[in-house]
């Protein structure tokens, strides 16, 4: 790389790619650098599935309205009031006009997929996924006059009283540096680093599995804690969900989720039940159970259905374990036997009447008299053959991260960092304490990837 | 059919059935959503609803080198070949023909001895045109068979295809609507209309949906061009050889020419495409059929520009040669694919339409 460049993007997901693309459109020359070969390219952007969308009236895929104000009380419900509501109000006006914007960039959407009818509204749908938006984006950048640079990790950013003065990388194993006018942060969190997030959680992180890339390490994002750039949120605080035990411990993926809690009970390694499997509808305690979990022994739950439950959920990726008997079940999750025969006892007595099952709505079909209760789709455990999985808990992404202003600015203590912005899940935490509402990573990327761009491009000019 | 590709499929289907993100991109996955276990029979259809556009592929977040190895066009691709195979009478010359280019070229060569053979032998009876080369009924003698036994094959061949995907019986509003389909290449288009992934990696493009336009309905006017030359003859007793202001040249012209730029566009395509992303075993019998039924109608043109020369009697023998091999072969080349494809059409329709799984 001889070439001198304006911007340098330091990451290649979406937050990077819209990044990139603004600023290019902006007349600065900018080049990407992508810790991940061409294959992997995208981060964890390459595993969505959506976005929420602001709109007023039906929007691309969208059908009715979708206020201001009712995405942003959807968010304070979430994050339990730890947002920042200047940030948050920006992301979602923007975002209306990010769906047009998206659409001009290669961006093309379908309609809600089958079995999510209830994000018809409020969530844009990327036809064929999130991969095929970053592929749309890489085309678009690449036309644009974007230089993208595979397989190059950046190491260290030098901060020099408020300028970024020198980016350093590795690249086909050797060391370069360059020295542009402006850096645009946008390489995720620090999830896949499993030490990082054992000094952040203790020994229990060891077990957890990491949803998307190998590649957020948070290598950028530590090296500028150390300088003194201001940070925002808990080290301890990630999102996360139960998924299925057999996961690969990186990149599942959607395919890894388990949607049959409800209809089960939930055992720990020792056949004891430890929550109420029944709360509510299983898109709002998938992420409360990925924390369940995580405090469970070895970090792992068991979850028993029997065959009257086995299609009232989306199928899952790897087939059931099944046994005719529960001891047999038992023998094949290394259960202790006596123990699970003893629980689904005591759970199948204390189950009622159960006409008023139904499979999608809160149906009141409660258990009496057990701890925990089950207080939603409580049916006996009886018909043959058991089915079980294992359950895992699946880290999505890491809190903690970048500072920034409306302007997706970095500082320090002592005022903003001339030339550095932050765009993505790197400064999600800006906006978001803790919680998560699905298809806000996207649109906070969308929307603070264009802010950097802009404002990248228009100090390099 | 073949067990291990049908496993291969199914563990990738039952990954897809689990993420759903490719579910606007055509026929085979609503399709393919709508259950949760797959027979046999379900992974045939699917194979057969598929077009290989590639849409999937690019879109997929598992393909390799991920552990989960994606490559849901190739594995589908290849349940595809082996059941056009498989349900193909007589099977061995489908098991040739749709793997092997070579063949393909054998055939030709064979078939073309043949009609220098017959003109040979049998020559003139008489006739004017081309019918002083070739005698008519010696025509008839040789085309009639060559037309009705193929169609034998795929009657019987299309029947084990319905038993095997579980089709129901026949409405006219599953025909009309699978028509409908094939007739816009709608699925070509790609659920968003953007066209396909083949020839340029991600890029979406309309060229092989095009390409292919050109090949169907070059190769439908042609085979219109014949029958008007039919009609013509035996009900209106107007004998070739025809005008260039009358049906079945203008029909013959415009359609050589189609079906000759559109296959030459599509070898272009196909060798400029991933062959890790379709069925690598088919590669050389699809190329060799594109270039036959190129050749079929680029010696139609050769034919009529100079017929009126010497080379007459030679350029009638190369394009009633190519014709002959063309139709012989359609039930055991890529030919085959549209007859197929219209009945898993029909048979989605059915599912989709009437509710009939
Ligand atoms: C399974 C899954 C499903 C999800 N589904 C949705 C959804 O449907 N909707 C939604 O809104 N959100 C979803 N999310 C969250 C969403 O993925 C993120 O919010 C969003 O992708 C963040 O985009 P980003 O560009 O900031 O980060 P990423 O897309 O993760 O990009 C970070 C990039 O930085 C690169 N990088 C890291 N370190 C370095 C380095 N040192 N040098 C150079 N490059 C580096 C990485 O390789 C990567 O390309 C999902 C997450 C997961 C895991
Ligand atoms: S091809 Fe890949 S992205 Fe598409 S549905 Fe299948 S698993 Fe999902
Ligand atoms: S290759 Fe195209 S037609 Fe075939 S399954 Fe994939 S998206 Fe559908």
């Amino acid at each position: 790389m001889t070439k001198s460049y304006d911007i340098v993007v330091i990451g290649g997901g979406n937050a990077a790619l819209c990044a990139a693309m603004t600023a290019a459109e902006a007349g600065a020359k900018v080049l990407i650098l992508e810790t991940a070969p061409k294959e992997y390219r995208g981060g964890n952007s390459r595993h969505t599935r959506n976005f929420r969308c602001m709109h007023t009236g039906p929007l691309g895929p969208l059908v009715d309205d979708y206020s201001e104000d009712e995405y942003f009380a959807d968010l304070m419900k979430v994050t339990g009031g730890k947002t920042d509501e200047h940030l948050a109000r920006l992301a979602i006006r923007t975002s209306e006009d990010c769906l047009p914007w998206m659409q001009a960039h290669g961006v093309r959407f379908q309609p809600s997929l089958s079995g999510t009818l209830s994000l018809a509204r409020t969530n844009a749908f990327f036809m064929g996924g999130g991969k095929s938006l970053v592929n749309a984006y890489y085309r678009t950048a690449q036309g644009l006059g974007v230089d993208v640079l595979y397989e190059a990790a950046v190491t260290h950013l030098e901060l020099e009283a408020d300028r970024i003065t020198r980016v350093e990388y590795t690249h086909a194993g050797q060391n370069h540096s360059m020295s542009p006018k402006s850096v645009i942060v946008a390489s995720g969190g620090f999830q896949a680093d499993t030490d990082w997030l054992t000094r952040a959680w203790g020994p229990a992180a060891q077990n957890f599995l990491i949803r998307g890339t190998p590649y957020n390490r948070g290598v950028v994002l530590a090296d500028l804690l150390e300088q003194g750039v201001q940070s925002v949120g808990d080290a301890d605080q990630c999102h996360a969900v139960a998924i299925d035990g057999r996961a690969p411990k990186f990149d599942g993926g959607i395919v890894t989720r388990l949607d049959c809690v409800p209809f089960s009970i939930v055992v720990n390694k020792n056949a004891e039940r430890f929550y109420d499997e029944g709360e509510d509808v299983w898109p709002k305690r998938y992420a409360i159970w990925g924390r369940l979990v995580a405090a469970q022994p070895d970090q792992v739950g068991y979850v028993i259905i029997d065959a009257k439950s086995l299609d009232l959920f989306m199928p899952s990726v790897f087939p059931p374990l099944k046994a005719d008997t529960l001891e047999e079940l038992a023998a094949q999750l290394d259960l202790p036997a006596s123990a699970l025969c003893d629980t689904v006892d005591q759970f199948n007595a204390a189950c009622g009447d159960t006409t008023n099952f139904h499979p999608t709505e809160l149906d009141n079909v409660a258990t009496t008299g057990i701890t925990p209760a089950k207080t939603n789709w409580a049916r006996p455990i009886s018909e043959p053959p058991f089915y079980g999985y294992s359950l895992r808990t699946g880290v999505t992404f890491t809190y903690l991260g970048l500072k920034v202003d409306e302007n997706a600015q970095c500082s320090t203590q002592n005022g903003p960092i001339a030339n550095l912005w932050a765009a993505g899940e790197t400064m999600a935490g800006s906006i978001l304490g803790q919680g998560y509402l699905a298809g806000f990573g996207m649109t906070i990327g969308t929307v603070f990837g264009r802010i950097a761009g802009r404002e990248a491009a228009a100090y390099a000019n | 059919m073949q067990t291990d590709l049908l496993t291969e499929a199914r563990r990738q289907a039952e990954i897809c059935n689990a993420c759903r993100y490719c579910e606007g991109y055509c026929s085979v996955f609503p399709s393919m959503h709508a259950g949760r276990a797959f027979s046999d029979g379900d992974l045939t259809q699917l194979a057969n609803l598929c077009h290989n556009c590639r849409g999937c592929y690019y879109a997929c977040q598992y393909t390799a080198p991920h552990e989960f190895d994606l490559n849901l066009p190739k594995a589908l691709s290849e349940v595809r070949r082996d059941s056009w195979e498989s349900f193909a009478w007589p099977q061995p010359l489908a098991r040739k023909f749709h793997s092997h280019g070579g063949a393909i070229a054998l055939a030709l060569v064979l078939g073309l001895a043949l009609l220098f053979l017959a003109i040979r032998a049998i020559g003139s009876a008489g006739g004017a045109g081309f019918y002083a080369v070739l005698s008519h009924n010696a025509m008839v003698a040789i085309f009639l068979p060559a037309f009705v036994l193929p169609l034998v094959s795929l009657a019987i061949s299309l029947r084990r295809y319905w038993r095997s995907v579980g089709g129901t019986h026949l409405r006219l509003a599953n025909i009309t609507h699978a028509v409908g389909m094939a007739a816009k290449m709608k699925d070509l288009a790609a659920g968003h209309g953007d066209g396909c992934n083949f020839e340029d990696e991600d890029r979406f493009s309309h060229a092989r949906r095009f390409a292919h336009q050109a090949i169907m309905y070059g190769f439908l006017l042609c085979f219109a061009a014949t029958s008007a030359g039919t009609v013509m003859h035996y009900l209106f007793n107007m004998p070739a050889p025809y005008p260039f202001w009358s049906l079945p040249k203008l029909l013959g012209t415009s359609g050589g020419l189609l079906l000759t730029l559109g296959c030459g566009w599509m070898m272009v395509l196909k060798l400029r495409a991933d062959r890790h992303i379709g069925d690598i075993g088919a590669w050389s019998g699809d190329l060799g059929f594109i270039a036959l039924l190129g050749f079929s109608g680029l010696s139609g043109l050769a034919l009529y520009a100079f017929g009126d020369t010497q080379a007459m009697p030679t350029m009638l023998a190369l394009h009633l040669g190519a014709v002959l091999t063309f139709f012989l072969l359609t039930p055991f080349t890529k030919m085959a694919h549209g007859f197929f494809r219209l009945a898993a059409l029909i048979r989605d329709a059915q599912r989709s339409i009437d509710g009939n799984p």
